[in-house]
């Protein structure tokens, strides 16, 4: 397999080959970090840092790293960069961490990053699988944003609440309350929500692909 | 007739397996060079962060502590002022004293109270005189949108505490207004209230009971 274009990693990794709406991995998290957009756009970004720094690191030692353990070298590599990422945060950015904190141990459970270093960062050159990271985890930030939107608006009524809290008071714009709170269906926040929710999404983008005309070669994943 | 070693049996399953095992060992190595990488990168950051880890843990103790203790009337740092007694159930509780000039003028511990998905823990100021000077809820599981009100982030209901006492309202009105008590439940959760008047009702009784250790100097 040639190594492909930027735009090709940006759009698979954001779009076409999304790791949550298109592949449907990350399922964990994207159930349970999703009760909001501010909490699906934290969990995302966090995933995301991860996933590149992983990509960057096995692509760099790919060469190095036999067929046999490459396993264990892959979980031993994720798992290094999420406490890095757990450690560094919680002592400079512990505002942020007070809201992410308990989930980022988390990350290490998601299977997106184990699946991107196996068909991707092992048989590419570093810059790629670099792209490939920061694209697939952007492309899962922002399907957990959108679900974690949809659950948001229809069970509390608001919209990016507390997202300032993650972002910083610049940000207390992004705030909003779409209707009162107790017109929220409270379920859509609890577990069912997640769910549905996620279903719904994922059939929303086989049917615009499908309108676009790419829905059948695109329908599920593609080879690793 | 050319004569092949490796056609004998034993011989080729012999060269087969050294050749297997120098493979395991090949692996082992690497995978022991990334575990040792990796474990010196991580030991690192446990170095740069640890201070700082340390400090923010701190902070946040004292900022929880702060909202059921009022700055105004202490001049030490409750966090390390601790005192450990026996709870009603005999297990181990920790105190935190307020002090002013060296007098107990406050104690903050956590008192438990359970709701309606599982127990519930707060955190409960109390002043020299039994009465409440600020109760949190550090933990609970109850329902968002319904029980979750306990929490000064969706409402003021857990504010109405502070000043009261055993005694004011009298102990059987320490109940909610459906069991016949004083304070309000809310529209849809009533187990979630009673719990929580469970817990501070229980908290101040156990001061009452432990008062004179609870205020003791030393």
């Amino acid at each position: 397999m040639a190594t492909p274009s930027y735009g090709r990693i940006a759009r698979d990794g954001l779009w076409d080959n999304n790791g949550v709406i298109a592949m449907l991995l990350g399922m964990c998290p994207t159930m349970a970090m999703t009760t909001s957009a501010t909490n699906g756009l934290g969990m995302g970004l966090a995933t995301a840092v991860v996933m590149a720094a992983s990509n960057f690191m096995v692509a760099a030692s790919r060469n190095y790293i036999t067929r046999e353990v490459r396993i264990p070298v892959y979980i031993l590599i994720v798992a290094a960069n999420v406490t890095f990422v757990d450690l560094t945060m919680n002592a400079w950015m512990h505002e942020l961490y007070k809201v992410l904190g308990l989930f980022i141990p988390l990350i290490v459970s998601n299977c997106l990053p184990l699946a991107r270093l196996e068909s991707f960062a092992s048989k590419e050159p570093v810059m790629p699988a670099l792209m490939d990271g920061i694209f697939m985890g952007l492309g899962f930030t922002l399907a957990l944003t959108l679900i974690g939107a949809i659950r948001e608006i229809t069970g509390a009524g608001t919209l990016f609440a507390d997202a300032s809290l993650l972002l910083g008071p610049a940000f207390k714009f992004m705030e909003m309350r779409i209707m009162p709170a107790d017109m929220g269906v409270l379920m859509m926040i609890l577990p069912p929500g997640g769910f549905l929710v996620t279903g719904f999404v994922v059939v929303g983008k086989r049917l615009i692909d499908i309108r676009t005309g790419k829905g059948i070669q695109m329908s599920g994943a593609h080879s690793v | 007739m050319t004569f092949d070693v490796k056609a004998i049996p034993l011989v080729a399953n012999f060269n087969q397996m050294m050749a297997q095992r120098e493979g395991a060992m090949v692996h082992g190595i690497i995978l022991g060079i990334f575990c040792l990488g990796f474990g010196i990168f991580l030991a690192l950051t446990e170095l740069a962060t640890h201070n700082s880890i340390a400090d923010r843990a701190m902070e946040d103790r004292q900022n929880s502590l702060g909202q059921v203790i009022p700055k105004t009337i202490h001049d030490n740092n409750p966090v390390l002022d601790t005192l450990t007694l026996k709870d009603d159930e005999g297990e181990d509780l920790l105190i935190y004293r307020a002090r002013q000039n060296g007098q107990v003028t406050g104690v903050a511990y956590e008192v438990h109270g359970s709701g309606y998905a599982g127990r519930m823990k707060f955190m409960l100021g109390v002043d020299a005189e039994g009465k409440v000077l600020g109760v949190r809820a550090l933990s609970h599981k109850e329902t968002p949108g319904l029980g979750d009100k306990i929490e000064t982030k969706k409402g003021d209901w857990i504010l109405q505490f502070v000043g009261l006492s055993i005694g004011n309202p009298p102990l059987e009105k320490w109940k909610v207004k459906k069991d016949g008590g004083k304070f309000d439940q809310f529209t849809g959760a009533t187990i979630t209230p009673r719990g929580t008047i469970n817990a501070i009702r229980s908290g101040l009784e156990f001061f009452a009971a432990n008062r004179a250790q609870l205020l003791e100097v030393k």
